[in-house]
């Protein structure tokens, strides 16, 4: 569970990185060269069969935690005290599988439709032949207010995910300490709050360009 | 003060249990026991039923006077069994929730009372040191570093309430556990089976059918003894060492 997320959260950054490239207004040119490289380096590929394999386990054993661990307490409560957790640490297979959701929603509509060459082709400087024009597909699909929305949930549930999940790691790891705790505790929520607010910049930004 | 009571009343283990509803005069200076004697004297003079619930101590160190009120298990003060806190902390007027302690792993014997016993069976699997009785050593024959004597003490205060359990979204006896390995495995004469120890306490707090950690932090905070949750980071290093062979 902590390393598959852990894994995912080294994922995330990267990924970001690279979409921040749709921002640059050159006509998708940078993004397309670094999708076609994304999509057929063979590590690359090989580190993404590695990734659907890893969000694979961390979603299975997780619901499979999840479903034992609310079986193992069995009742609830009549008059629930929210106090004394953060409400993020009881719902992590709800926000994740909402996530889930989501990915299936922004694979379907970007990946799939590669794969199913869907796409138009574009020339760019650094290959001399013609790629996919994932860009203008990105493009026309921040247009539509709900695809934007729907982005924006699954991002919020990533915050509340993250915002327990990044420290939550370190600790099942058994790395807690008087000293770096509160550091990893702090990166982790600068993390959640990064990482998805700069996600979302993409598409709010192509929304109103 | 004059206060609504809904208390949890389950006859016995297979029965159907529900929230009944009392009204109590108290005050302000008697423990939440205190009230709850008060309670059953009413209710013996009714001739109905007294509500059962567990207490011995009534100092705070025994770890038997387990409720939960309004939804906190040991109630809303930090760092207080049922049996320390005191009235002057309610209101009067105020409508105060009575449940016993919910996990699958501590069915409920009579109303208040749960049994417990899947503590004392994580205890028997490795909750021990093994050496011969007989005088008692010479206090200062083993120097101890005063920082991890502290730490070890500290675990130690851990009175196996179960409110750890109690206050877990998933049941799970991570808190209670790690205080006993970290008491014990801190010290020269507990390091010894430290690592047998973690796997076979762990063993039986998984068949006893405790759920697993999940970090929330919940326990951590209900805890009448405030026992940290830096034990149960202890014992995960060295359950992961305990399954990959290492002998520390
Ligand atoms: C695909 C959908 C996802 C599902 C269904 C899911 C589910 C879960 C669940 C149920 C937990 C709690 C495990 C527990 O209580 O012990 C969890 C923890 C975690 N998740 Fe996810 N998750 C998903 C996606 C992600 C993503 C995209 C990331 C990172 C960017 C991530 C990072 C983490 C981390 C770091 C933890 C904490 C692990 C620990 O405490 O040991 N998850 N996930
Ligand atoms: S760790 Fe705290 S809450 Fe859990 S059994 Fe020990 S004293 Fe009670
Ligand atoms: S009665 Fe012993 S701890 Fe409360």
């Amino acid at each position: 569970m902590s390393l598959t997320g852990l894994f995912l959260i080294s994922f995330l950054f990267v990924h970001l990185i690279g979409n921040l490239q749709l921002l640059y207004d050159d006509g998708g040119e940078a993004f397309n060269t670094y999708a076609y490289f994304m999509t057929h380096n063979p590590l690359i590929k090989g580190i993404s069969y590695g990734l659907y394999f890893f969000i694979l386990l961390h979603t299975i054993q997780g619901v499979i935690i999840a479903a034992k661990n609310r079986s193992a307490k069995g009742y609830k409560y009549s008059k629930p005290s929210g106090e004394n957790a953060k409400w993020a640490s009881k719902n992590m297979a709800l926000l994740g599988l909402l996530i889930l959701a989501f990915l299936f929603l922004h694979m379907g509509d970007f990946w799939l439709k590669m794969k199913l060459g869907q796409l138009g082709m574009v020339a760019v400087e650094a290959y001399d032949f013609k790629v996919a024009d994932l860009y203008s597909r990105v493009s026309i699909a921040y247009q539509n207010p709900i695809i934007v929305g729907s982005y924006l949930i699954g991002l919020v549930a990533l915050y509340f995910h993250l915002s327990h999940g990044f420290s939550s790691a370190f600790q099942t790891l058994g790395l807690n300490h008087k000293k770096y705790t509160p550091l990893i505790n702090g990166l982790g929520m600068l993390y959640a709050i990064v990482v998805p607010l700069a996600f979302a910049v993409i598409p709010i930004f192509m929304y109103f360009k | 003060m004059k206060l609504k009571l809904k208390i949890w009343r389950q006859p016995s283990s297979e029965a159907r249990g529900r929230l009944e509803s009392y009204i109590v005069e108290a005050n302000e200076h008697m423990s939440f026991l205190e009230m709850m004697d008060v309670l059953n004297e009413q209710l013996i003079a009714e001739k109905k039923e007294p509500v059962a619930f567990e207490h011995d101590c009534r100092e705070g160190i025994c770890g038997t006077c387990n409720m939960v009120i309004n939804g906190r298990p040991h109630g809303p003060q930090r760092g207080t069994t049922t049996c320390q806190l005191h009235m002057r902390h309610f209101n009067d007027g105020d409508v105060i929730t009575v449940e016993p302690w919910r996990a699958k792993a501590f069915p409920v014997i009579k109303d208040l009372v749960v049994d417990r016993s899947g503590f004392d069976r994580i205890i028997q699997a490795g909750g021990y040191i093994s050496v011969n009785t007989g005088q008692a050593p010479d206090g200062n024959s083993i120097p101890i570093e005063k920082d991890t004597a502290s730490e070890a003490f500290d675990a130690a205060t851990c009175i196996g309430c179960g409110a750890c359990v109690a206050a877990c979204p998933n049941g799970s006896a991570m808190l209670f556990t790690s205080a006993k390995v970290a008491h014990l495995g801190k010290l020269p004469q507990g390091k010894v089976e430290h690592v047998a120890r973690v796997k076979n306490m762990v063993d039986q707090m998984d068949e006893e059918g405790f759920g697993n950690c999940s970090n929330t932090g919940a326990c951590e905070v209900e805890c009448p003894k405030e026992i940290s949750i830096e034990n149960i980071a202890m014992l995960n290093r060295s359950y992961m060492a305990s399954i990959f062979g290492a002998n520390k």
